[in-house]
């Protein structure tokens, strides 16, 4: 395991969601690269993540979702951020995060429209989240 | 010698229980009122001499008492996010014993300082972030406090990274500092904060709030009497190593101003397709409602039942109802003269409301959510489902004449399908209100308090779900 880089993770998987393997490999890998991670686990509510964040001032709020429905979940995310005092707060999103077989470059837009500061597709590797979070948090 | 002296000081009533401790009885309780305004070991000689007509003149191996009296244990508590820091801040100074006279939420504001000068507390919490979280909040709110011209003890339980400036900006202040009510997300630390209040109630409370001259009956005062109560409920669920406990219980207190609910029990799901949420809730509880009560609080009870619940409860018609509820704001003393006269049907009515609300609002609720694996319930709060006793302490419980048909108030039922309150229960009532005698006992002598406790509380009945109710 990497030393501790001092920087707070906020991770789950948001909505009606119950996938609960991947967010623990996701906390595993995001420990093992440095970071303090509080995992809120399975249906998470934006407000859930929203108070977990305030109260561990996190660095980042990491959303997962792989059930087809984040978009609806994911709505108001980032508005509700900041009326929390939570503004400017790095969020990340991804998974199977729309309904069926989608052009990435179109559901990312969204997303990023939607407030978000990075979106990734289903099948992205941790390491590849790491690098991002990273270079956002100006870790090395 | 073989004599102890239990002291209850309530608000309005210094109640005294003498207990044999060779035979484990209880040889004689009295009562009188409570005096404040003067001194309070003034009502105590009162309810002594009573007690001595009784009993006969007999020595005390020792005196011990708890007090509820001037107002209780006065807390304010603040935290950052309100389900979080905040509710945990809640259940500690709760658990304790207080009475939250403010709670504060993220950073305190002109108005709040305006508020806490007017009205300071006997002790201030002060809690917000997890360790290595959030420090803004703690930090500010310290160094707002620092300017108040009023003083008080503070104990500092939040985020440990916010502990040395925040001691440093209230140098002025007394000062404990405790390990962090929530330490990581969700994790509910709070019994060394209960701890710690218990001690400056011992240290600071009693004396500063002039309850009395007599330098003698202090030292005798241990804890605020609900923390009393709570630990002869606790006494009562978990046993001792020589006397068995009943197991988990659910205690309820309807009183003139608050309802105080108390559970001991773990609560956690029984179901596997149940998810938690939320912080983690004491395995001994204790939830007030000051908005519920059989005089001060009426309006409370009426407001959140509706008055045709109430009407119908009583039998009585709307409009006498409506009579009862302003005659009762008018004059708090009212009590019925027999068994079934149309105040003791109103009475009973409004206790079997307050039961209603207050359970409901101390026990965990059920959330329905459809997922792509079928049905999920995410519970919030503790599952009581399982808990099998209910009991009964207080005045409205004690003289109602069909009780366990208030009692039946506290069961789960379908109207109010995700409220996880007992399914079944036998009810057990506190005739003598011992409780908290018993609970002041048992610092001293577990064993006795509990044999005392399993024989005096009186069993009432079987009450279960889909009885008439």
């Amino acid at each position: 395991m990497e030393q501790g880089n001092g920087k707070k993770l906020v991770i789950g998987v948001i909505g009606a969601d119950v996938h609960a393997v991947g967010i623990r490999i996701l906390e595993y890998a995001f420990r093992e690269a440095g970071f303090d991670v509080t995992n809120l686990g399975v249906m998470v509510s934006q407000e859930e993540f929203i108070g977990a964040a305030l109260e561990t001032a996190a660095d980042a709020i990491v959303i997962s979702s792989l059930y087809g429905h984040g978009e609806l979940d994911c709505r108001g995310m980032r508005d509700k951020m900041d009326e929390a005092g939570l503004d400017g707060l790095l969020l990340y999103v991804g998974g199977n995060i729309v309904v069926g077989k989608q052009d990435f470059v179109d559901v990312e837009k969204r997303f990023h429209e939607m407030g978000f500061d990075r979106v990734f597709p289903p099948g992205t590797p941790p390491e590849e989240t790491i690098y991002y979070l990273k270079k956002d948090l100006g870790v090395d | 010698m073989h004599y102890a002296l239990l002291i209850d000081f309530g608000s309005t009533f210094t109640k005294v229980t003498a207990v044999d401790l060779i035979s484990e009885e209880i040889v004689g309780t009295a009562s009188a009122f409570t005096t404040v305004d003067s001194d309070i070991g003034t009502g105590l000689n009162v309810a002594l001499d009573r007690l001595r007509r009784v009993t006969g003149d007999i020595a005390f191996e020792f005196k011990s008492a708890c007090s509820s009296a001037a107002g209780g244990l006065r807390m304010m508590v603040s935290g950052l996010v309100p389900e979080l820091t905040a509710e945990a801040a809640r259940l500690a100074a709760l658990g304790a014993g207080a009475r939250i006279t403010r709670l504060f939420t993220h950073e305190l504001t002109r108005r709040d300082l305006i508020a806490i000068e007017a009205d300071p507390p006997d002790i201030f919490l002060m809690t917000g972030g997890t360790d290595g979280g959030n420090r803004a909040c703690m930090e500010k709110n310290a160094e707002k406090l620092r300017s108040l011209s009023v003083q008080f003890p503070i104990i500092l339980a939040g985020n440990r990274q916010a502990i040395d400036a925040c001691e440093d900006a209230l140098a002025d202040f007394p000062v404990t500092v405790c390990p962090n009510v929530m330490p990581s997300f969700g994790v509910l630390n709070i019994e060394p904060v209960q701890r710690e209040i218990r001690d400056l109630f011992l240290k600071h409370i009693v004396n500063a709030r002039g309850l009395s001259k007599t330098k003698e009956i202090l030292s005798d005062i241990l804890m605020p009497t609900p923390s009393a109560i709570l630990s002869a409920m606790k006494l009562l669920a978990d046993g001792t190593e020589k006397e068995t406990g009943i197991g988990e219980l659910m205690g309820i207190d309807v009183g003139g101003a608050t309802t105080d609910v108390y559970t001991i029990a773990r609560g956690e799901p029984v179901d596997m397709n149940v998810i938690c949420k939320g912080l983690d809730e004491p395995y001994a509880k204790r939830t007030v409602e000051g908005d519920i009560g059989m005089r001060y609080s009426v309006a409370g009870i009426v407001s959140e039942v509706g008055q045709s619940w109430i009407s119908e409860r009583s039998g009585l018609t709307a409009d006498d109802c409506a009579t009862y509820i302003s005659e009762l704001s008018d004059d708090k003393s009212k009590v019925p003269l027999t068994h079934d006269d149309a105040l003791a049907r109103f009475d009973h009515a409004l206790a079997s409301g307050a039961v209603e609300i207050a359970t409901r609002r101390h026990a965990g609720v059920l959330e329905e959510a459809f997922t792509t694996s079928g049905l999920i319930y995410v519970q919030t709060g503790k599952d009581l489902r399982s808990v099998r006793q209910i009991i009964f302490t207080g005045g409205s419980f004690i003289h109602a004449q069909s009780p366990l048909d208030i009692a039946r108030h506290a069961l789960y039922t379908e109207r109010y399908p995700m409220s996880l309150r007992p399914k079944q229960a036998t009810v057990l009532r506190d005739d003598r209100y011992i409780l908290s005698a018993m609970g002041v006992l048992a610092e001293r002598e577990k064993d006795i308090a509990l044999r005392i406790i399993k024989r005096e509380l009186v069993p009432l009945g079987d009450i279960s779900l889909g009885d008439d109710s």
